[in-house]
């Protein structure tokens, strides 16, 4: 027998119980990130913190895999827009500013005194002078070195002034008779040898030279271009054999067995190097040695940012969100847990760090300016090209005319006169 | 088919109409939904490919979710003429396909290997097979760290090989440097052997003792030379085969073949559970008769056993055709593309153009797409035409 009147009244009891689930009425925030688990967790307890403060905004994050979110952005952007998204900054972000997928931010910048707060991240964050990102945070690069190597190798560790660029090739030769690598990298995903040469050019010419190279303005065969080769050249031969065969974690793990005395890596890669059983006792961090005299000191800082999409379902509330995430206080908070920087300039970094009180000095007296990276500093297609070829010269230095030349045929394609 | 004869001879009226519907539509009906699926899911993306090769295009469409390419006709084509990574791609591809050739042999010599009745031998088998039945992803991470310099197994053994094994090289080039000496030194001895043969017992006293007091004389001023000779070739020659291991996932010259080594791994497993069945659907009877003709071994295997394997080895030759063409996986997974591109191949190339970090350019992983189509298209045409001439015979 149906009991139908039993049932009705079910029915009711079910569909009340469930607009009395939307009656508390908080107004959600999506947001998707890529986050590693250590970020993550950082991001988790910030979110904590704000929902603390604006108990009527529920932020739900949803977190990808961090290779796989690079193609899933693409689609979710015009699919199914969240209302933040992590991102990059500089020309990185310039095709999806360019379809229109992420939304002016400028009023966010101007209504909490970002354009002060945030001095050093400006640029980077604006496109065709309007601003797009909110950097959150950042993190140095420079050279990483192994005092147990030094000892192995008989060599005096560096002090706090560094070693000059004749002295560190020196240096090498003397590792390489040793056996140990001078410098280590892992080229096989490209990325890492970029930031070698990143730093060999800033160094040469100087921050306005890299970035008009990177920009596609100024030419490979030009003598500035080629004394960058010159210098990288010399560096050459004291780096690990078959390192296109090998990812950075392989040659991170070559660095902790004291097989290998520097790794010019990011901050990030710390967290690698402790795990692997490095302490703060024998690893070293030291600024890239000045090359040509009197060239204002640029840094290499890539800054992580998030962003508001255009079909943002609430970005009234994901404004707020972006406005928190940009004070010092959550930065300090986040990157206290990550172990990076953060881009306000009124947070503060933990002292007990040896690295990052380096790097924050390293990037707070960088007079010449802070690049961001190869890969995000050039647009795409120009950037893997580039890679592509400080890999092989890092290879093959013989063939230096072959890869300028094709270089060159990359750039006036894509940048014709 | 005989519906055409009867449906123009038999004019439909009543239960032939019946008839009709069922020789001529119910064909079709049958039909319909696969050639649904395969027009909206084969046929349609072929096209809209082609299509978009005809564009410049970033993969985005904007926030009002307008497309945001460009019309630029043939010009993806054009650049693609004058690519030197296209170029490279072709060539790869070229030797994968060659190349890969190479499990069609070694499964069938494999199978007829695994053809036996012995205990064991599923156990056997199902080792064998195993490689394939494993993910592509998996294959390419062994075989990577296989390769890996400094830890990697392969390369550990040619470090070995080069420095303590050396000698497993160098001795029979150096015994065959002895060669000339060993060649006199057998010559006299036939000479001096003739000698005593053809001359009487007197002759021999005499000229029988001449060679012998040469070749003393040539032995004591010899081995003076032969000891010093001896070390210094020694020496050498171990010497020119020491070194460090060789990274072949480094090495831009061997890495395409280093990927094909592991992509055959599973390949072989593939052909050789093909040439297994066909092997046995061989008929008894004509091995028999052939047994009893005196035919063995070789001869054997490619006048009787070989015809009879022919559905085999064609579907074993689609199978690896394709195989060679598209594989993705293995290119991702061990280079991303090589050092420096050197292991790309058409099908890498088109996803790092169009759907990588790097690659905004949709168009042109297209027109690389319908390249690799339209190659592909080459051997699909020539199966497909192979199978309807088939099927007519029938």
């Amino acid at each position: 027998m149906v009991h139908k009147k039993t049932g009705a009244l079910a029915l009711v009891a079910a569909l009340l119980l469930s607009t009395s689930a939307f009656a508390q009425d908080k107004r959600v925030v999506t947001w998707n990130a890529d986050y590693d688990p250590i970020p993550l967790a950082a991001a988790e307890a910030m979110i904590v913190d704000f929902e603390a403060a604006n108990p009527e905004i529920d932020v739900v994050l949803t977190n990808f895999d961090h290779e796989g979110y690079k193609n899933a952005i693409r689609n979710f952007l015009t699919a199914d827009a969240p209302d933040l998204a992590n991102w990059y900054a500089a020309n990185r972000m310039r095709p999806f500013v360019e379809a229109g997928l992420f939304a002016d931010i400028t009023d966010v910048w101007d209504a909490n005194g970002l354009n002060e707060s945030l001095a050093s991240s400006v640029l980077s964050s604006t496109i065709d002078g309007k601003k797009y990102a909110i950097p959150y945070t950042y993190y140095q690069w420079g050279i990483y070195y192994n005092r147990d190597a030094y000892k192995a190798a008989g060599i005096e560790a560096p002090g706090e002034g560094g070693v000059t660029w004749e002295q560190f090739l020196a240096n090498c030769e003397t590792f390489k008779a040793a056996g140990i690598d001078c410098v280590t990298t892992g080229s096989s995903a490209l990325w890492p040898v970029a930031g070698i040469f990143d730093y060999v050019s800033m160094r040469t010419n100087g921050y306005q030279f890299h970035s008009d190279l990177a920009a596609g303005k100024v030419s490979w065969t030009s003598p500035e271009a080629r004394a960058v080769f010159a210098e990288l050249g010399k560096l050459q031969p004291y780096v690990t054999a078959n390192h296109a065969a090998i990812d950075w974690q392989d040659a991170a793990a070559i660095f902790v067995q004291n097989k290998a005395s520097h790794y010019v890596m990011g901050n990030f890669a710390v967290g690698v190097f402790k795990e692997g059983g490095m302490t703060n006792d024998n690893l070293g961090f030291m600024v890239f040695p000045e090359i040509t005299a009197g060239v204002a000191r640029a840094e290499e800082a890539p800054t992580d940012t998030i962003h508001l999409t255009s079909g943002a379902k609430n970005p009234e509330d994901a404004k707020t969100f972006l406005a928190y995430m940009a004070s010092a206080d959550a930065q300090t908070k986040w990157n206290a847990a990550v172990g990076q920087l953060p881009t306000n300039s009124g947070s503060s970094v933990d002292a007990a760090d040896p690295f990052l009180t380096a790097g924050f000095a390293s990037l707070s007296t960088a007079t010449g300016g802070i690049a961001q990276f190869w890969d995000r500093d050039a647009e795409a297609e120009y950037a893997k090209a580039g890679m592509e070829g400080f890999q092989r010269f890092l290879v093959q230095p013989e063939a230096l005319e072959e890869i300028l030349a094709q270089l060159e045929a990359t750039r006036l394609r894509l940048y014709p006169m | 088919m005989t519906q055409a004869s009867d449906t123009v001879a038999v004019a439909p009226v009543g239960r032939s109409r019946g008839r009709l519907n069922q020789r001529v539509i119910a064909p079709w009906l049958f039909l319909a939904p696969g050639l649904f699926m395969f027009a909206v899911y084969v046929l349609w993306p072929i096209l809209q490919s082609i299509t978009l090769s005809l564009y410049d295009w970033n993969g985005l469409y904007n926030q009002d979710g307008e497309f945001t390419g460009t019309f630029i006709g043939m010009g993806n084509y054009a650049e693609l003429m004058v690519d030197p990574a296209f170029e490279t791609s072709l060539w790869n591809n070229l030797k994968w396909l060659v190349l890969y050739m190479l499990a069609l042999p070694i499964g069938l010599f494999i199978a007829i290997f695994l053809n036996q009745t012995v205990t064991g031998i599923r156990l056997y088998k199902s080792l064998f097979f195993f490689p394939f039945v494993i993910s592509q992803v998996v294959v390419g991470l062994m075989f990577a760290w296989f390769y890996a310099p400094n830890f990697g197994l392969f390369y550990t053994m040619i470090e070995w090989f080069r420095n303590d094994g050396a000698w497993i090289i160098a001795t029979p080039f150096f015994l065959l440097k002895l060669l000339p000496l060993a060649i006199f030194v057998i010559l006299i001895g036939r000479i001096t052997f003739w000698a005593a043969r053809n001359a009487p017992s007197r002759a021999w006293s005499n000229i029988g003792f001449l060679p012998i007091a040469l070749l003393l004389v040539f032995a004591w001023v010899m081995s003076e030379g032969i000891s010093q000779y001896y070390q210094s070739a020694w020496t050498e020659l171990v010497a020119s085969f020491a070194g460090k291991g060789i990274a072949i996932l480094a090495d831009p010259d061997l890495v395409t073949y280093g990927i094909i080594a592991a992509g055959l791994w599973p390949q072989i497993a593939y052909v050789m559970i093909l040439y297994l069945t066909g092997l046995n659907n061989v008929a008894p009877d004509q091995i028999e008769a052939a047994r009893l003709d005196g035919a063995k071994g070789w001869r054997m295997l490619w006048y009787v056993v070989l015809p009879q394997l022919r559905p085999a080895t064609f579907i074993a030759v689609i199978v690896t055709v394709i195989g060679a063409l598209r594989s993705f996986d293995l290119v991702s997974i061990m280079t991303n593309g090589g050092p420096f591109g050197s292991s790309r191949i058409l099908s890498y190339y088109m996803y790092e153009k169009a759907l990588s970090e790097y690659g905004f350019r949709m168009g042109y992983g297209a027109a690389i797409a319908v390249v690799l189509f339209a190659i592909m298209m080459v051997f699909i045409s020539g199966f497909i035409w192979k199978m309807w001439r088939d099927e007519k015979e029938r």
